[in-house]
């Protein structure tokens, strides 16, 4: 029921733009596999081959053993996408859409209702609805159940949280994971660092390149660096501050504190020394934490890695 | 948007078909009398008296004439010589002269012939008051009979053309905006991975514009009878069979240019280049018959020009199919193959 993805060699530019970067990768049966990066990483290009919307420069595709190319009529019956960009018929209602999406699978939205029941029923409400009347929350449910109204065995989401608000994200990664256990391979993009932690795999994107591809669990393990997390009275000027004192750490905003990530080799007395060049600079009540690290931060670490090479 | 696209096509045949007319009424006229006898009286009261011309006044001096038609106060000057008056009664000849003035240069030409026929008029006049008894008419009498459009009403010519330029308008914009539309707006994107076929996803665009600009030429062809009480001799379900061809010919091509371009500005561009240029050599306004003979080969391919053509035969002459069948089969020809071609230039990957 469900397949399996390898990738090979991938290569898409755009006149100057390399947007994907001899990308090579395989995902198997059933997984529910992420994409994290930022905007520009080369996502959505990938996922744009993956449904066969676009042809790559150079490599293979194959789903289930189908060539994206050659067997691109065979992949769009089996595949359910949902764009970046809200796509549905903004002037047609809920239902009529829906509909309309499973006519023209030759299938019927009663046929398939068990495969959507969890997400519909949350809309089913306002199913006499115009769609641009619906909330952004809303909107994204009837594109996944469009999505799905075919019963596809390939599911393929391009940044479906963006634009979201935090429950309803939360909400929609419940439905994927129960999506999951009716056996789809499911293919999620998201520039929500966070979010990677709800993936069996995920694998981290920039500009083109994949920077790693593990499980959430081995990415965090794979982390070497100490990070603390600092606080002190006098916020604004603590990033140049730190940065000016510590030239090979790497260090950013976090929340509400800064986190320096730093491989001393005695931590013990990195913490003190900082904690007196801090208060020679004037901060008070200085508060450095050590703490063990968020995936965030192994992201925000290979990133800054990528950029240096 | 569904009323706009009814309220339109009612406006544009209101207005185009009152507006758009070559007679002209009104003709602002004056006079440089040298002469001031009877003759040149009675010349000037014809004219006077003709509905075409409204009388202005009597200049002085070309100056003076110039001046009026320069400042746009007349568009026609007659200058009568001094003696004209005894000239004709003594040497039985006599000349004016008439100034028209001829920026517009259709409408100086009718202006003109207009005058000439009041001068002709007087001048059969005089033959027979200086000879009645010898007088036994011109030798060739000519009696024109107008066959079709018998009070030669402007009206009737061009409410059929102007019918057939509503209908072509509304369908290539329909067609023309909506495919770019979704490309602008994304839900192309959502279509292109379903595996709807190429051709079911163009015909799904063009059938309902079609019904749309069907129901638009019946609304326009109740007007024309019931405001314009223009005849509508020939058939008309042949005529609704030729206009449901001619139609898939103008989505398709509607159509074409929205799979071609990217926006819909871009799309608006090129509809309206092709419209302007259809329209204006569609024979609407001015015969074909007149154009050079590079821009009738251009009107070869000009579908509109063939449905204007084949819609006056029907509508007025009631002309049959087969009066027409050479501009039917190259619609045929026309329709399938931007049906086909649209449908090739439409792809499903970017």
């Amino acid at each position: 029921m469900s397949v399996n993805i390898n990738i090979r060699n991938i290569t898409k530019s755009f006149g100057e733009i390399q947007a994907l970067n001899n990308v090579s990768l395989d995902i198997d049966q059933g997984e529910l596999f992420g994409f994290i990066g930022p905007d520009g990483s080369g996502k959505t290009s990938l996922f744009r081959i993956l449904t066969s919307l676009l042809l790559p420069d150079t490599g293979t595709v194959s789903v289930d053993g189908l060539d994206v190319v050659k067997d691109f009529k065979k992949i769009r019956n089996i595949t359910g996408y949902m764009p970046g960009r809200f796509s549905l018929y903004a002037d047609l209602s809920v239902e009529e859409n829906l509909n309309f999406y499973a006519s023209i699978f030759n299938t019927s939205v009663k046929e398939n209702y068990d495969l959507i029941k969890d997400i519909y029923s949350h809309i089913e409400p306002f199913k006499k609805r115009k769609v641009h009347a619906l909330s952004g929350g809303m909107k994204q449910k009837l594109a996944l159940s469009c999505a799905l109204v075919h019963k596809p065995s390939l599911l393929i989401l391009d940044e479906p949280t963006t634009g979201v608000d935090a429950v309803s994200r939360m909400e929609f990664w419940e439905l994927l994971k129960k999506m999951q256990k009716i056996n789809i391979t499911i293919l999620v993009s998201t520039p929500y660092m966070d979010e990677a932690s709800l993936c069996d795999r995920v694998a981290l994107m920039q500009n083109g390149n994949l920077l790693a591809v593990n499980t959430p669990q081995q990415i965090i393990k794979q982390y070497k660096q100490q990070i603390f997390a600092v606080k002190t009275d006098n916020m604004h000027p603590l990033v140049a501050d730190l940065e000016r004192m510590n030239k090979e750490a790497l260090v950013y905003r976090f929340g509400e504190s800064i986190h320096v990530s730093s491989n001393a080799y005695d931590l013990e007395l990195f913490e003190s020394e900082l904690k007196t060049n801090l208060s020679k600079l004037n901060h008070k009540d200085i508060r450095i934490n050590k703490i063990s690290p968020l995936i965030e931060d192994c992201f925000l670490a290979l990133m800054d890695k990528n950029v240096v090479e | 948007m569904l009323q706009i696209i009814f309220i339109i096509p009612v406006a544009q045949l209101l207005i185009l078909a009152y507006a758009v007319t070559f007679e002209i009424k009104n003709v602002r006229f004056i006079t440089i009398d040298h002469d001031r006898s009877t003759h040149s009286k009675k010349l000037i009261n014809k004219f006077n008296g003709s509905a075409f011309f409204e009388y202005k006044g009597n200049a002085e001096n070309y100056e003076e004439a110039e001046e009026m038609i320069i400042s746009d106060k007349a568009d026609q000057v007659l200058v009568i010589e001094p003696g004209f008056g005894k000239k004709l009664n003594t040497e039985r000849t006599g000349s004016v002269q008439v100034i028209t003035n001829a920026i517009n240069g259709n409408a100086a030409s009718l202006m003109s012939a207009y005058a000439t026929s009041i001068i002709a008029d007087y001048n059969r006049e005089i033959i027979i008051e200086q000879n009645p008894v010898n007088f036994t008419g011109l030798p060739i009498d000519t009696k024109p009979s107008f066959w079709y459009n018998p009070e030669l009403d402007y009206i009737t010519y061009m409410v059929p053309g102007i019918l057939v330029l509503l209908v072509t308008i509304i369908g290539m914009f329909l067609s023309g905006m909506n495919l770019v539309k979704e490309k602008e707006i994304g839900t192309i994107e959502q279509i292109n991975v379903t595996p709807i076929k190429k051709y079911q996803f163009i015909a799904g665009k063009l059938i309902p514009f079609w019904v749309i600009a069907n129901i638009d030429l019946a609304f326009g062809l109740v007007i024309a009878k019931l405001v314009f009480n223009i005849p509508i001799i020939g058939s008309l379900p042949l005529l609704f069979f030729v206009a449901s061809i001619y139609l898939v010919v103008i989505l398709s091509f509607g159509l074409l240019i929205s799979t071609l371009t990217n926006t819909m500005q871009q799309s608006m561009f090129i509809s309206w280049f092709f419209l302007v240029i259809f329209i204006l050599m569609s024979g609407l306004f001015t015969p074909i018959e007149s154009m050079p003979q590079w821009a009738q080969m251009i009107d070869t391919i000009n579908p509109v020009a063939y449905f204007i053509k084949i819609n006056r035969m029907i509508m007025l002459k009631g002309s049959g199919f087969m009066d027409f069948q050479r501009e039917f089969w190259i619609l045929i020809v026309y329709a399938i193959g931007m049906f086909i071609f649209s449908t090739m230039r439409y792809r499903k990957t970017a």
